[in-house]
């Protein structure tokens, strides 16, 4: 019998080891897997390479995992923002490598992995400085850059409703990241609120098929607030 | 001397949203381009796309209605339209690549008169990169319009010849709105769309430094 639900966070990502790439979903206050970062900080893992959209907000979560000195590098499209204090500390300081990278081929390379491709010609930057040294090639009058997968060791995302067999919903603009990340990694383990029946997603709607997914754990319905704070839905 | 009004950031807005199409797929970079969601024409449908996956994007809800897990590229609160929907970031940026939306609007640091842009790092030594969406949108729409003030606060005209900021894409731009013209970059250098009332048209080529087509 097949049964991805993993009773515990840490149950979920036991086999992380060190010097993994790790693919961390979310945007904004959307979709980012907070209990999965925290139990990240917990089990221990370090020499890490983190890919996600941003940088780490606050003092919380990937900012928290920045700070606790666990990872070497990050891949990203946009580290700077107003509460990026403890990124931007590192990466001033020497004591973190970022590779920029623009949101849209983060998203593709991310995809490509997922579906085994080997490289792609993009036209985004073209020409710019996020560009320089990568192969380029003109195709039918267009300029275009060769880039290249990324693939993950681990995806840590957040769902909203899942089965036994790992398939998944995500919730509103909270999907973002998650659907390719799933797909692109060797373990991937996704957080969800709800557990149901096998059958009772609709088999329309179902955006991540469970042959993405390692491990399903679920975590008590919290509503996302500004700045990405997370409270139970209870007292929201 | 020539005496004129500048538009006003709304009237800019106005103005951008005039030439938006009934049925466009339009992209509403961050800043200045959400202005001009509130002044799209009445009776023209017009579709927001968000890059995190949102197409059919309505306006911001009403206070106490946020739901975090629906946000703008600005990460602000937003809402969906009936008729809207929801897919993964690589769609979304597929939407842009491929060649799907109609218009894009961004701001600028700067603008080449071929269309060179400039708009996501000053390139200051010391400044921590960050480039988000702004190259993959830059490339991606079939047309890009950029919305900024001509010049800078010290007067200088972000209209240039040849861009010194870091570039965020090549001969991407094709129109300039702007607080005292409408201006469209062509391979061969810039063309006058409109001006404000009063704006002699060899002032404004004085203030940018550069020749406007008429």
């Amino acid at each position: 019998m097949i049964n991805k639900i993993a009773l515990s966070v840490a149950d979920a990502l036991a086999g992380v080891k060190d010097g993994s790439t790790v693919l961390i979903g979310g945007f904004g206050t959307a979709g980012i897997p907070a209990e999965l970062i925290d139990g990240l900080i917990a089990q221990g893992a370090k020499d890490l390479t983190v890919v996600n959209n941003n940088a780490g907000n606050g003092e919380a979560g990937l900012a928290a995992l920045l700070k606790a000195g666990r990872v070497r590098k990050i891949i990203c499209s946009f580290p700077r923002q107003a509460d990026s204090q403890v990124f931007d500390a590192l990466y001033r300081s020497g004591r973190i490598e970022l590779e920029l990278v623009p949101q849209g081929n983060l998203a593709e390379r991310i995809r490509a992995a997922g579906a085994g491709i080997g490289a792609f010609f993009c036209p985004t930057a073209y020409g710019t400085e996020l560009a320089q040294g990568k192969e380029t090639r003109e195709i039918n009058g267009r300029h275009y850059v060769l880039e290249y997968p990324i693939h993950g060791d681990v995806a840590l995302i957040k769902a909203e409703r899942g089965d036994r067999w790992g398939n998944l919903t995500y919730r509103m603009s909270a999907r973002n990241f998650g659907p390719v990340m799933a797909t692109a990694a060797r373990h991937t383990v996704a957080t969800v609120h709800e557990i149901v029946e096998l059958g009772a997603l609709d088999p329309e709607a179902i955006v991540t098929p469970g042959i993405h997914v390692s491990k399903i754990v679920r975590i008590d319905h919290v509503a996302t607030q500004a700045g990405g704070i997370k409270i139970s839905a209870k007292s929201a | 001397m020539s005496s004129y009004q500048k538009r006003s950031k709304q009237e800019l807005a106005r103005r951008v949203a005039q030439d938006i199409h009934d049925g466009a797929y339009v992209n509403l970079g961050i800043g200045m381009p959400t202005l001009v969601a509130n002044h799209i024409p009445a009776g023209r449908e017009v579709i927001l796309h968000s890059e995190n996956g949102i197409l059919g994007m309505g306006p911001a809800p009403a206070a106490g209605a946020e739901d975090y897990d629906l946000i703008n590229a600005g990460k602000q609160p937003v809402t969906l339209l009936a008729g809207g929907a929801y897919f993964h970031h690589a769609d979304s940026f597929a939407m842009m690549r491929g060649g799907h939306l109609d218009i894009c609007v961004l701001g600028a640091f700067q603008v080449s008169s071929t269309g060179d842009l400039a708009n996501w790092s000053t390139g200051e030594p010391g400044s921590i990169p960050a480039v988000g969406g702004a190259m993959d949108l830059a490339i991606g729409a079939k047309q890009t319009w950029v919305m900024m003030d001509l010049l800078t606060k010290q007067g200088e005209s972000k209209v240039v010849a040849q861009c010194s900021y870091p570039l965020t894409g090549i001969a991407c731009v094709k129109r300039i709105y702007s607080e005292l013209a409408t201006l469209e970059c062509t391979p061969d250098g810039l063309r006058l769309i409109d001006k404000v009332d009063g704006l002699e048209h060899a002032a404004l080529e004085q203030l940018l430094g550069l020749p406007i087509a008429a």
